[in-house]
């Protein structure tokens, strides 16, 4: 954003500056039973940037992340405190039609998880469960627009026929997220969404997710903390189910405030 | 947050990192020596001991290509974050700034077999305190930066300003000389470049302090004012007498 003469940014490179606020919690809790995994975690998620959730295993930022589409509604056992809302609207409502909010909140799987149709079907069926086309006309358009902008269309346009289990595994992660988006979704929650994958893939999806920045607000859970570094602009990082340090990712990874965020991304933690 | 007493999970990172300092301390060292050596050497009017010092910048020259391979290798190799990231980034930094004051040691000492031609001149009776002033600033840079030491790189800083005391004493001075006498030209002028490098020797060496700052906090110094101010200096004839 230029306003006149040089102007430094305290903000993380390519943050935005301006930012809308799209999902907030404030103190929750998550309980399996008796144990607490999430200890009162209060976070802003905004519509410009990509927020990296990183600590390490067992911290409780995967259990996080679902809350924020109630994916942990279909854990028994699991309960959630606190308040999160999507456009200032409570997502544990219980007016909130759940499916809905999937939607709107849609998620990746660490494994791509295609079902066992086609790749257009992969595509295709979120937007006909949700009315989204009318025709068979729009329902194409739909497919193709969802895969280019997963930059997958060039890869697989002339065999929209094929399973989509017949994919690599980098090109079945992209379907997925192809997916996600054929239903319009604001938020996409992506739970370490390139750890099964090699080098040139994961770096596929790190591109697309950066092409995907500004038009959904997406949350990224990655254990790889490079590549929080890379694709976000601002980081949290979790330990022992509370929220240790939470800002820009560039003053997480170059300058961190608490001695816990320090130890864990130099690799000094444990 | 000053130095973390944890260990990394990887040792070896541990021991890569304390090889770079360890390797940034012996430059230091070294560096510290030449100017004290070249200056020494100046003072004894020992051509011989001059040519030492020049022959001997080239292993600062090849300590600094090794810390720079080293560094190079702990990017690649562990991908640092934080404050390791900015202790070996100013590790390079510095490696640069010490094979520079050594530069400066060698060439004060290519000006001494001139010198010890022409007669002594009284303006450098100031010079050996100037360099125990400016090799103890590279010393004690260089100690915080092992020690990674805020508080004293914050004094180091604060103490460049009495070697440009020096040297503007130095410059008013040797401009004096030469208007009283020519035949003290040559001699003056070369001891003037011998008091610039030492001059700036000392502001390589609050670099170096500044570096450790913010290797150690993560945070910037303050902008310090330069207090070279010969920049303007000119001799009036009142001044000359």
């Amino acid at each position: 954003m230029n306003r006149g003469n040089m102007r430094i940014s305290a903000s993380a490179p390519g943050a935005a500056e301006e930012t809308t606020l799209k999902m907030t919690a404030r103190d929750v809790r998550v309980f399996y039973g008796e144990f607490e995994a999430i200890k009162g975690v209060s976070i802003d998620v905004s519509k410009e940037n990509v927020t990296a959730f990183i600590g390490p295993s067992g911290c409780g930022k995967s259990t996080f992340l679902r809350c924020l589409n109630r994916m942990n509604d279909t854990v028994a056992g699991a309960r959630v405190q606190g308040r999160i809302e999507l456009d200032g609207h409570d997502i544990y409502d219980p007016a909130m039609d759940v499916v809905q909010l999937r939607a709107r909140v849609g998620m990746v799987f660490q494994k791509p998880n295609p079902f066992p149709k086609s790749i257009y079907e992969n595509v295709a069926y979120g937007p006909r469960i949700h009315g989204l086309a009318a025709k068979k006309a729009d329902m194409d358009v739909i497919v193709e627009k969802s895969l280019r902008r997963a930059g997958l269309w060039d890869e697989v346009k002339d065999r929209l026929a094929d399973s989509g289990t017949a994919l690599s595994g980098g090109q079945q992660q992209r379907l997925c997220i192809a997916r996600a988006i054929a239903v319009n979704p604001e938020v996409i929650l992506m739970d370490e969404p390139a750890s099964a994958l090699d080098p040139i893939a994961t770096a596929k999806i790190e591109e697309l997710i950066d092409d995907l920045r500004g038009r959904y607000a997406i949350v990224i859970v990655t254990h790889n903390m490079q590549q929080a570094a890379r694709v976000s602009q601002k980081t949290a990082f979790f330990h022992l189910g509370t929220l240790v340090e939470y800002g820009d990712t560039r003053e997480i990874f170059t300058n961190p405030k608490e001695t816990r965020t320090k130890d864990y991304i130099t690799g000094r933690y444990g | 947050m000053g130095n973390t007493p944890t260990a990394h999970t990887v040792r070896s990172f541990d021991a890569e990192i304390n090889q770079l300092r360890s390797l940034i301390g012996q430059m230091g060292g070294l560096a510290e020596t030449q100017i004290a050596d070249s200056v020494d050497a100046l003072l004894r009017r020992d051509a011989d001991a001059a040519m030492t010092v020049v022959a001997r910048d080239a292993e600062l020259d090849a300590m600094e290509a090794e810390a720079e391979r080293l560094a190079l290798t702990i990017i690649a190799v562990r991908a640092p974050m934080a404050d390791d990231l900015r202790e070996i980034v100013a590790a390079l930094k510095i490696s640069a700034v010490i094979e520079r004051i050594g530069d400066y040691g060698k060439n004060i000492a290519k000006r001494v077999p001139v010198l010890t031609q022409a007669q002594p001149i009284g303006p450098m009776v100031i010079l050996p305190e100037m360099a125990r002033a400016t090799t103890r600033m590279i010393r004690d840079a260089l100690d915080c930066y092992v020690d990674r030491d805020p508080e004293l790189a914050s004094q180091v800083m604060a103490r460049d300003q009495q070697v440009d005391d020096f040297y503007n004493s130095l410059f008013r001075s040797l401009l004096t000389y030469m208007m009283e006498n020519p035949h003290h030209i040559t001699s003056s002028a070369h001891l003037l470049f011998i008091a610039k490098n030492l001059e700036r020797v000392g502001d390589h060496a609050t670099n170096i302090a500044e570096m450790v700052y913010f290797s150690a906090t993560g945070e910037h110094p303050g902008d310090r004012a330069k207090t070279d101010r010969t920049a303007s200096m000119a001799v009036t004839d009142s001044e000359g007498e």
